[in-house]
C-alpha cells in the first residue's frame, strides 16, 4: 500500500488553501500534519477522504491488489464523530460497521472494551461524557478494517490513558502496514513519522 | 451492501422511535392544520364534506414537508454524512433508505390517522377509502420531492422556510392528482383510477429521480 | 488566476458587443411598438385591448428562454464547474422573474376587459403563476447561500429538477384545469392569425429576446466583477502570499 499525493490544489470559497502540496507515504508509515489554524490540515484530510474535490493535482493509491478509490478505503475521524445521542454505543459501532465494511476486524463489544467502554456498551451515547463518546468514535477505528486513518486532531477531549492507549492502536496499525495522517497541535511519538508544517 | 442499507433503515427507525419527536409532533401539526380550516370556512357539514379531501391533503402535504429540514441536517451537522460518503455503498441509495425510513416514521402514520379526521370532516366511507389509498400512493413522492429540497438547504441553518418555498410548486402535480384521487367532490362522479395511477407514477418517477438530485446536492454541502 | 482567465475574455467580448446588441434591441423595439400601434388592425372582437399581445407574448415566449438558459448555464456549472455558467446562471433568474411577472401582469391587464376579472384561473395562466413562483424560490436560494461557487451548485440542481418538473406541472396543470372548467379562454395563434398581427409580434418577439440577451450579458459582467471583488477581499483578508510548505522529511 502506497499513497502518492501530487501538486494538489485545494481551493474553499473562493480560497485557495492547499497550492502544488506533494508527499508519498509507504506502508507503515505516518505523516504528521502541523501548522496553525486555517492552514489546511483540516482542508488536507477531507481532500484525501474524498469529501473535496481537487482543482489541480492528484491523489493516488497503490496496493498489492487493484486499490478501490481511496475514499472506500480511509477511515476519517474528524472533530465530529458521527455517532447519535439516542443510540447506545455498541448500536453506534455496528452501524459503522455495516456502512463502512467490517473486514476481518473487532466486533463493537471488543472494540469498546478496547477502550476501556465494557461497561457502556449497551447505554445511550446522550448520558455519555464528552471524553467518553469521543472514544466511541476511536473505536469505530477498530470494528472497520481500513489501511488508510486520516486522522483531524484525534488527541482532544482525551485523558493520558486514553492517549496512551491511542498511542498503542496507531503503532499497532502501522505495524500491520497501515498508512496514518494525523494532523494534530500535540506532539505524537510514533515511529516512521514523517513532518509535514503547512503554514499560511 | 444490503446490510449497510439495512442498517441504515433500521437505524433510521430507532432514532426516529426513541427521540419520538418527528412523527408524533408530525401528527399534532396535522391535527392542528385539521382543526383551524374549520374555523376558516364555517361549520357548515355540507361544505366541509365538499372541501375534506383538500383539507387534508394540504395538511398531510405540509405535515410531510415541515418535517423533512431535518432530514440530512442532523447527519450534516455530526459528520454522519462525511462517513457514509467514505463508505461503498453508493450516497443514491442512502438517500433513498433514508426517506423509506422517514416515510414509515413520519408520513405512514398521517396516512393512518388521516380517516380519522376525514370523519370529523363528514366523509363517508367510500371517500375514506378513496382518501387513504390517495394518501399512500401520493405521500413517497412528497417525501422524495421534499428529500431534494432538504438536501439542496442542509447547510443553512434556517433552511426551513426556504426548502417549503423551494418544494411546494415542484409538489403541486401530487397535489392536484391525490385530490382528484381522493374525490373532489362527494356526490357528482370523479374520475378515480386515472388520477390514482398518475400518482402512482409521480410517486415512482420520484423514486427514481429524486435521489440522485438529493445525492448530488449532499456531495456538494460536503465541500 | 487560471479560471479568470476565462471570463477576462468573456469581459472583452462584452464590452464590444454590447453596444450593437444594445442598439439592435432598441431599434427592433422601436420598429416593434411602430408595428404594433401603426400597422396591426385592432381586433373586431377585442377591439384595441388585443395590442396588450404584442407585449403579452414575448414575455411569454422569455419565461421559457430563459428557463432553457438557465437550465444549460446549470448545466455548465454541474459538468465543468465554470465559474462563467454561474455567473450566466445567477443573472438570468431575476430576468426571467421580471419578464415572467410581464407575462402575467399583462395577462390579467388584457383579462379584465375580456373575462371581467382581474384573474381567472385559466391553465395556462396558472402555468406561468407556478413559473413565477418557481424563480422567486431559485432567487430566494441564490441570496441564502453567501459563497457563491455553493450557491451556484444548489441553484443548478434546483433549476434542473424544475426543469424535469415544469413539463409535469404543465400537463397537471391542464388536467385540473379541463377537470374544472371545460374550456381553455385564451385563443391566440392557429392559422386564424392574419400576417398584419403575425409581423409585429415576431418582431416585437426578437426585440425582447435581444433585450434580454442585452441584459442578461450586463449583469453576468457585474457578477463577475462582484466575484473579482470578493476575492480580492477574501485576499486583503489574508494579508499573505500563497500557501508554502516545508518539504516532508523523514524524522527519526
Amino acid at each position: 500500500m502506497h499513497l502518492e499525493v501530487s501538486e494538489i490544489r485545494v481551493e474553499r470559497g473562493g480560497r485557495r488553501v492547499l497550492d502544488g502540496l506533494s508527499f508519498a507515504l509507504a506502508a507503515g508509515e505516518a505523516l504528521i500534519v502541523t501548522g496553525p489554524n486555517g492552514a489546511g490540515k483540516s482542508t488536507l484530510l477531507r481532500a484525501l477522504a474524498g469529501l473535496l474535490p481537487l482543482a489541480a493535482g492528484r491523489i493516488a493509491v497503490t496496493g498489492p491488489k487493484d486499490a478501490p478509490p481511496c475514499r472506500e478505503i480511509v477511515h476519517y475521524l474528524g472533530h465530529v464523530d458521527g455517532s447519535k445521542a439516542s443510540l447506545t454505543a455498541a448500536e453506534n459501532l455496528s452501524f459503522w460497521a455495516a456502512i463502512l465494511g467490517r473486514g476481518s476486524a473487532l466486533r463493537p463489544p471488543e472494540a469498546l472494551a478496547s477502550f476501556a467502554l465494557a461497561h457502556a456498551a449497551d447505554l445511550p451515547l446522550a448520558v455519555l461524557s464528552a471524553g467518553q463518546r469521543r472514544r466511541v468514535g476511536l473505536a469505530r477505528l477498530l470494528i472497520a478494517a481500513r489501511p488508510i486513518w486520516l486522522l483531524d486532531e484525534p488527541m482532544t477531549a482525551l485523558d493520558t490513558a486514553s492517549r496512551a492507549r491511542l498511542l498503542d492502536f496507531i503503532r499497532a496499525h502501522l505495524g500491520q502496514g497501515g498508512l496514518v495522517v494525523a494532523a494534530t497541535h500535540a506532539a505524537l511519538d510514533l515511529p516512521n513519522a514523517r513532518q509535514l508544517a503547512l503554514r499560511h | 451492501m444490503g446490510d449497510a442499507l439495512a442498517a441504515l433503515f433500521w437505524r433510521e427507525v430507532k432514532i426516529a422511535r426513541r427521540t419520538g419527536g418527528a412523527a408524533s409532533i408530525g401528527i399534532v401539526f396535522f391535527l392542528v392544520l385539521a382543526t383551524i380550516f374549520p374555523f376558516a370556512v364555517g361549520p357548515d357539514l355540507n361544505l366541509l364534506a365538499r372541501l375534506g379531501p383538500a383539507i387534508l391533503w394540504i395538511a398531510v402535504l405540509l405535515s410531510t414537508l415541515l418535517g423533512l429540514d431535518r432530514l440530512f441536517q442532523a447527519d450534516h451537522e455530526d459528520g454522519s454524512l462525511d462517513l457514509m460518503l467514505t463508505s461503498a455503498t453508493p450516497l443514491e441509495l442512502i438517500v433513498l433508505v433514508k426517506c423509506a425510513g422517514h416515510w414509515l416514521t413520519t408520513a405512514l402514520p398521517l396516512v393512518i390517522v388521516a380517516p380519522l379526521f376525514g370523519l370529523a370532516l363528514a366523509q363517508d366511507a367510500a371517500a375514506l377509502a378513496r382518501l387513504t389509498l390517495s394518501l399512500l400512493v401520493g405521500t413517497p413522492a412528497l417525501t422524495l420531492i421534499g428529500a431534494v429540497g432538504a438536501a439542496v438547504t442542509v447547510s443553512l441553518r434556517r433552511g426551513g422556510l426556504l426548502m417549503a418555498v423551494l418544494v411546494l410548486p415542484l409538489a403541486i402535480p401530487v397535489l392536484i392528482f391525490g385530490v382528484s384521487a381522493a374525490g373532489i367532490g362527494a356526490t357528482d362522479p370523479v374520475p378515480f383510477a386515472a388520477p390514482l395511477a398518475i400518482l402512482g407514477a409521480l410517486s415512482l418517477a420520484a423514486i427514481a429521480g429524486a435521489p440522485f438530485a438529493a445525492a448530488a446536492a449532499l456531495r456538494y454541502a460536503g465541500e | 488566476m487560471p479560471n479568470i482567465a476565462n471570463p477576462t475574455i468573456f469581459l472583452s467580448f462584452v464590452r464590444r458587443l454590447l453596444p450593437w446588441s444594445a442598439a439592435l434591441a432598441i431599434i427592433l423595439l422601436t420598429l416593434g411598438l411602430y408595428l404594433t400601434f401603426f400597422v396591426a388592425p385592432p381586433d373586431y372582437q377585442q377591439g384595441e385591448t388585443v395590442k396588450i399581445m404584442y407585449l403579452h407574448v414575448p414575455a411569454a415566449w422569455l419565461s421559457l428562454f430563459i428557463y432553457i438558459v438557465m437550465t444549460v448555464a446549470a448545466l455548465g456549472t454541474l459538468v465543468w464547474r465554470h465559474p462563467l455558467a454561474d455567473a450566466g446562471q445567477k443573472a438570468a433568474a431575476p430576468l426571467g422573474a421580471a419578464f415572467t411577472f410581464i407575462c402575467l401582469a399583462t395577462g390579467s391587464l388584457w383579462g379584465k376587459p375580456m373575462w371581467g376579472t382581474w384573474w381567472v384561473w385559466d391553465a395556462r395562466l396558472t402555468s406561468v403563476l407556478v413559473l413565477f413562483l418557481i424563480y422567486l424560490a431559485l432567487i430566494a436560494l441564490w441570496q441564502a447561500i453567501e459563497e457563491p461557487g455553493r450557491a451556484a451548485r444548489a441553484a443548478a440542481i434546483m433549476t434542473l429538477v424544475g426543469a424535469v418538473n415544469l413539463p409535469i406541472i404543465k400537463f397537471s396543470v391542464d388536467w385540473w384545469n379541463t377537470l374544472h372548467q371545460p374550456a381553455s379562454v385564451f385563443r391566440i395563434g392557429g392559422p386564424a392569425i392574419a400576417i398584419s398581427m403575425l409581423l409585429p409580434l415576431i418582431v416585437m418577439a426578437i426585440a425582447a429576446t435581444f433585450l434580454f440577451l442585452t441584459l442578461h450579458m450586463m449583469a453576468i459582467r457585474n457578477e463577475i466583477l462582484r466575484r473579482r471583488l470578493r476575492r480580492l477581499t477574501i485576499l486583503a483578508a489574508e494579508q499573505s502570499d500563497a500557501p508554502a510548505y516545508i518539504a516532508p522529511e523523514p524524522a527519526r
